[in-house]
């Protein structure tokens, strides 16, 4: 074994040094503060839990994102959790059974057998915030407004709202009559904007001629605020549910825009992030410059059925370590003070009581180097333990 | 500040068949790709800059959004496998197949064979489809030779004409897929700086429209 052997992490995990780390633990603390003044109570679910309650949605993507080892006292296969959301639902479900609106938060280490993204990290911090019990866009726009609030406290600026409706594709599929293995192959089309692809799919496999026309038009159902009004007009003869999607995406856009004027709407009806559990809205948020979405969330009601309980649920999540890169949250330096410990009783008071003023206090021996933070001195004088500035 | 969207194309063949198809939507390099050692060029278009790269990077680029779009064939496209990035249109241009291809009247073999291919993941999943057991050894040239010498059964190539296939005995067999080269768009670009690229896009699409048309 050589030596790089030992020191290597694996890829995409990493650690944080003091700088990195002081930071990412201001921010967190920041965030759960903000969380628990909209109303939000914090959870730790486990790290690690049996596969049948990490895997309920039958998410074959989160499936594969899950590491799992047999746990040796019943034999039944446990995986690390690679998203903690399906945790707060269990405790929604099952831990809470309280019968109105529950607003819980999280933030916690996952692991993922491999990235999500090509950029991202295999050991995110995921933070984020779920609401349960509430239906309707009023619960949405709580949830979209607590996220950008989330950015603007990590210091993150110009950012994109992308906001989508799983209903839209779900509606036209149904409309089109396509069974399960068509609709994933028009699925894997849309996300990838595949023009030429949907043009074969849509006249090798769509009978239904305004479907047809409808699911040719998706891809360019996306931009700013008057890309509803386009598939509106388009849509006039869609289902009930596609016209509702449309209607609960206006509401959204309206609340939004009057609560947070400066963040930029993007709309993009085929985006499908997390269709195999989204019902309704989805949402992302982007920045300029950065090639993947900050923060994803939506509305994914009745996950909850699995654990006994069918519950409306919103909610989103994002990676702290990627917020803290992003973002500008500074740490103040305080400064440190330096003891050289002399063996008295009374000196150890005065470090105590200065540690009890928040003060930061770095005991050392006489042999010790001088820490770098240290700007002051506790020194003796007179018979009193008093504080002098340090000159390095 | 001005936003600027960083343009990814493939050297070679499909760069002069690109150029001149971006030229009719007025995006023309502001000096001679060929003559000069940098890689990266301001355009005639205020927000457009270009990078020219190996066809294999193009999709990795744009995957990561360091270009904001590219122009890459469909076969890298397939092999790289697409994620992160859309791919809204096609541009019709750089057309040619992805095969397989083997020694011209040379006996089928049965069971497990050995295909030589630069295209591992594509070949891996083309012969999963069809059933078949294979073993793919990845080359990164020549592919003719690799049946010639008896490295490998069958190779899985992009086929143009078939010429050198032909003038090595060799034989094209099964269309793996069409290949063309498509615009790819990296999907956060294409939100956050949508006002400046959808025009562009529509430009594209409109002069492809009009050569279809033409031909």
């Amino acid at each position: 074994m050589s030596i790089a052997d030992r020191w290597l992490l694996p890829d995409g995990i990493e650690e944080l040094l003091p700088a990195q780390a002081t930071r990412a633990e201001a921010l967190r603390r920041q965030l759960l503060d903000l969380y628990s003044s909209w109303g939000y109570e914090l959870v730790m679910p486990p790290l690690v839990e049996f596969t049948e309650s990490l895997l309920v949605s039958g998410n074959h993507d989160l499936d594969l994102q899950t590491c799992k080892l047999t746990d040796q006292l019943s034999g039944r296969l446990m995986g690390v959790r690679a998203d903690i959301t399906p945790q707060t639902a269990r405790i929604d479900a099952h831990g809470l059974i309280r019968p109105g609106a529950t607003r819980l938060c999280y933030a916690g280490s996952t692991l993922h057998s491999r990235p999500k993204t090509a950029l991202a990290s295999r050991s995110p911090i995921q933070i984020g915030c779920e609401f349960y019990g509430v239906a309707g866009v009023e619960a949405d726009c709580e949830v979209i407004s607590l996220l950008l609030e989330t950015a603007r406290i990590a210091g993150i600026q110009g950012v994109t709202l992308d906001l989508g409706h799983v209903g839209i594709f779900r509606g036209l599929a149904e409309l089109a009559q396509l069974d399960s293995e068509q609709e994933q192959t028009l699925f894997d089309i849309l996300q990838r904007k595949a023009s030429t692809e949907l043009t074969e799919f849509v006249s090798a496999s769509v009978t239904n001629a305004v479907a047809a026309e409808l699911l040719l038009a998706m891809p360019d159902w996306k931009g700013d605020r008057s890309t509803l009004v386009r598939a509106n007009a388009a849509l006039a003869t869609a289902p009930a549910a596609v016209r509702e999607a449309i209607t609960q995406l206006e509401q959204i856009a309206d609340c939004i825009a009057q609560r947070a004027p400066d963040v930029k709407l993007y709309f993009d009806l085929s985006e499908l992030r997390g269709y195999h559990y989204h019902t309704g809205v989805v949402f992302a948020l982007y920045v300029t410059g950065v090639g993947e979405a900050i923060a994803n969330g939506g509305r994914y009601d009745n996950f909850g059925a699995a654990f006994g309980r069918a519950r409306p649920a919103s909610g989103f999540s994002a990676d702290l370590k990627h917020l803290m890169d992003l973002g500008n949250i500074e740490v103040k330096s305080t400064g440190a003070i330096r003891a050289t410990l002399d063996g008295s009783a009374s000196q150890w008071q005065a470090i105590a009581a200065l540690r009890a003023k928040g003060e930061r206090v770095i005991a050392s021996g006489s042999g010790e180097s001088l820490d770098v933070s240290c700007d002051r001195e506790l020194v003796l004088v007179n018979s009193q333990y008093q504080i002098k500035p340090l000159s390095h | 500040m001005k936003t600027i969207i960083t343009l990814a194309l493939t050297k070679g063949r499909v760069l002069q068949e690109t150029l001149p198809l971006l030229a009719e939507i007025g995006i023309a390099p502001l000096e001679n790709l060929e003559s000069t050692r940098k890689l990266v060029f301001a355009t005639t278009h205020e927000h457009v800059q270009l990078v020219v790269l190996r066809g294999s990077d193009v999709p990795t680029y744009v995957q990561f959004g360091t270009a904001d779009m590219g122009v890459s064939g469909k076969d890298v496209i397939l092999e790289h496998g697409g994620e992160g990035f859309y791919e809204p249109l096609d541009l019709g241009i750089a057309r040619c197949r992805l095969m397989t291809a083997g020694m011209k009247d040379a006996p089928l073999k049965s069971g497990r064979i050995r295909v030589a291919t630069k295209f591992i993941n594509i070949a891996r999943r083309y012969y999963a489809e069809q059933g078949r057991q294979v073993d793919v050894v990845k080359l990164y040239g020549a592919m003719e030779l690799a049946p010639m010498m008896g490295l490998a059964d069958e190779i899985v190539d992009i086929v143009d004409t078939g010429n050198t296939l032909r003038a090595n005995g060799l034989e094209a067999r099964e269309v793996i897929a069409p290949v063309t080269s498509r615009l790819i768009v990296n999907k956060a670009a294409m939100k956050t700086k949508h006002d400046i690229m959808q025009p562009i896009i529509k430009q594209l699409a409109v002069a492809i429209e009009k050569r279809r048309k033409s031909t």
